[in-house]
């Protein structure tokens, strides 16, 4: 697939600006309806966490943390529940459509974080978090990008194989067993929440930060002056 | 592949592509009260559906040593309703009714002819906790058989002497490890664990695993799913 770029002539000032098709409409779906998706799923996982807020024993009960009923979807835990159950074919759905699409499509170049760049990592963190100089960006994405955007795509993964471990530890108990156990496989299952939620505050800043073209290019598709042009 | 423009077309091409975004505002339905709950009664429907169709008959729930086994005065005693609805034990009967060659009161004496298995398996409650308890008693299964239960009825409901109630699709009914449970530890039901005769169902979540049984119906509809069914938790719950 060829990148479509344009070049787009301003009507008053005779600017010419350029743009490029960055996100199929596909990735654009996927990346929403899933967003949604995984809010739910973090906030009736809550609520259902509520109803044993631990990863030991039933007897005697040590409390991990204590997470306030008002930030937790569904109620109660049924309710919890029956959002949890009912979003996560839609969390699951639009991931395996996103993943689909991305492998026969061959989009996935533009993301998949490969051994070649590690390299770029180091100068991006640099940049970002100590003042360096910025590195020259070929691709939509800078090797950081694609890292955090990679390791995304694996949690989600992970958030779903953990999943479905807790909820068939019979069926699936094979998977249960790759995890430590059951209780392993719940505690997996939240701190993959963690970690999800952890990219998605890094994402959030580098959005609000630097990222106005690249939140529109997520909406319509095209980035306005990409600097790799 | 290039695109040559001015920006006023440019807008409308964005505005155009935006507005193929609007599937994702269908979401939205689940913001509307009156849509939320049968939405959400679908979903846990369609969960169910898919539960049934991942629970394989011949697939055992994993079993564990007795060195694993939760000691006993730790294994949770859970009630909707009262520790001990104060059975009758020594004139108890298991009333049985509806798709079957032989209705009538069954003793725990004719159940405990049956087969006797054990098994150390876990127990899984919705809430998250789990313990692995040591069980025994018949097969379901061959109970189903001892009672002549018509081999096209798909469901069994249980009621307990707590007014609880629960039921039971046929394939995990005769699943091997579904018993009909008389022992815990190796000794006699204690009345808090549900005696005389309780569910021992590995392969459901908690909430099957009825106590104080009463009352057992074979059926071809499902008239009752269950006390916490009805309450909004999932009818199915395989694990």
């Amino acid at each position: 697939m060829s990148t479509q770029i344009a070049a787009i002539t301003n009507v008053k000032t005779g600017v010419i600006d350029e743009a490029v098709y960055e996100h199929p409409f596909i990735v654009r779906l996927c990346h929403w309806v899933n967003a949604l998706a995984l809010l739910v799923m973090v906030f009736s996982g809550l609520q259902i966490f509520r109803a044993f807020p631990s990863f030991g024993a039933k007897i005697p009960q040590k409390d991990l943390l204590h997470w306030p009923k008002a930030y937790a979807l569904g109620g109660w835990l049924g309710g919890g529940l029956q959002w949890h159950l009912t979003f996560m074919w839609i969390y699951i759905g639009t991931g395996l459509l996103y993943l689909n699409y991305e492998i026969f499509s061959r989009n996935y170049k533009q993301v998949l974080f490969m051994p070649r760049d590690i390299r770029g990592v180091w100068p991006m963190v640099h940049h970002y978090f100590f003042f360096g100089p910025k590195p020259y960006v070929r691709e939509a994405y800078n090797p950081l990008q694609k890292l955090a955007y990679t390791s995304a795509i694996v949690l989600g993964i992970l958030s779903v194989l953990t999943g479905l471990a807790i909820w068939k530890p019979v069926q699936f108990s094979w998977l249960a067993w790759l995890m430590g156990g059951f209780r392993w496989a719940r505690l997996w299952h939240f701190a993959v929440m963690w970690a999800i939620l952890a990219f998605l505050f890094g994402h959030l800043v580098m959005v609000v930060l630097h990222g106005w073209n690249n939140f529109v290019s997520m909406l319509t598709g095209w980035k306005k002056d990409p600097e790799y042009l | 592949m290039n695109l040559r423009t001015d920006s006023r077309q440019f807008k409308r091409i964005n505005r155009r592509e935006l507005l193929k975004l609007s599937p994702v505002l269908a979401l939205g339905a689940f913001a509307i009260p009156k849509l939320q709950k049968p939405l959400l009664k679908t979903g846990l429907a369609f969960s169910d559906w898919a539960s049934a169709r991942l629970f394989r008959s011949g697939h055992l729930a994993p079993t564990f040593d007795d060195s694993e086994l939760t000691p006993f005065a730790r294994f949770p005693i859970n009630d909707y309703d009262v520790d001990d609805p104060g059975v009758d034990l020594d004139n108890w009967t298991l009333t049985v009714s509806g798709a079957v060659q032989k209705p009538g009161d069954y003793t725990l004496a004719q159940i405990q002819t049956l087969p006797k298995f054990r098994q150390n398996t876990r127990h899984v409650c919705i809430e998250g906790w789990d313990v692995i308890g040591r069980f025994g008693g018949a097969r379901l299964a061959d109970f189903l058989n001892m009672i002549g239960a018509d081999p096209a009825a798909r469901f069994i409901t249980v009621q307990c002497a707590d007014d609880y109630y629960e039921s039971l699709d046929m394939a995990t009914a005769r699943h091997p490890q579904s018993l009909l449970c008389y022992e815990m530890y190796d000794q006699p039901l204690t009345r808090e664990h549900g005696a005389p005769l309780r569910l021992n169902i590995p392969t459901k979540i908690g909430y099957k695993q009825a106590k104080y049984l009463t009352d057992l119906k074979v059926s071809h509809v499902l008239e009752k799913a269950g006390y916490w069914e009805d309450q909004g938790y999932s009818e199915f719950y395989g694990l």
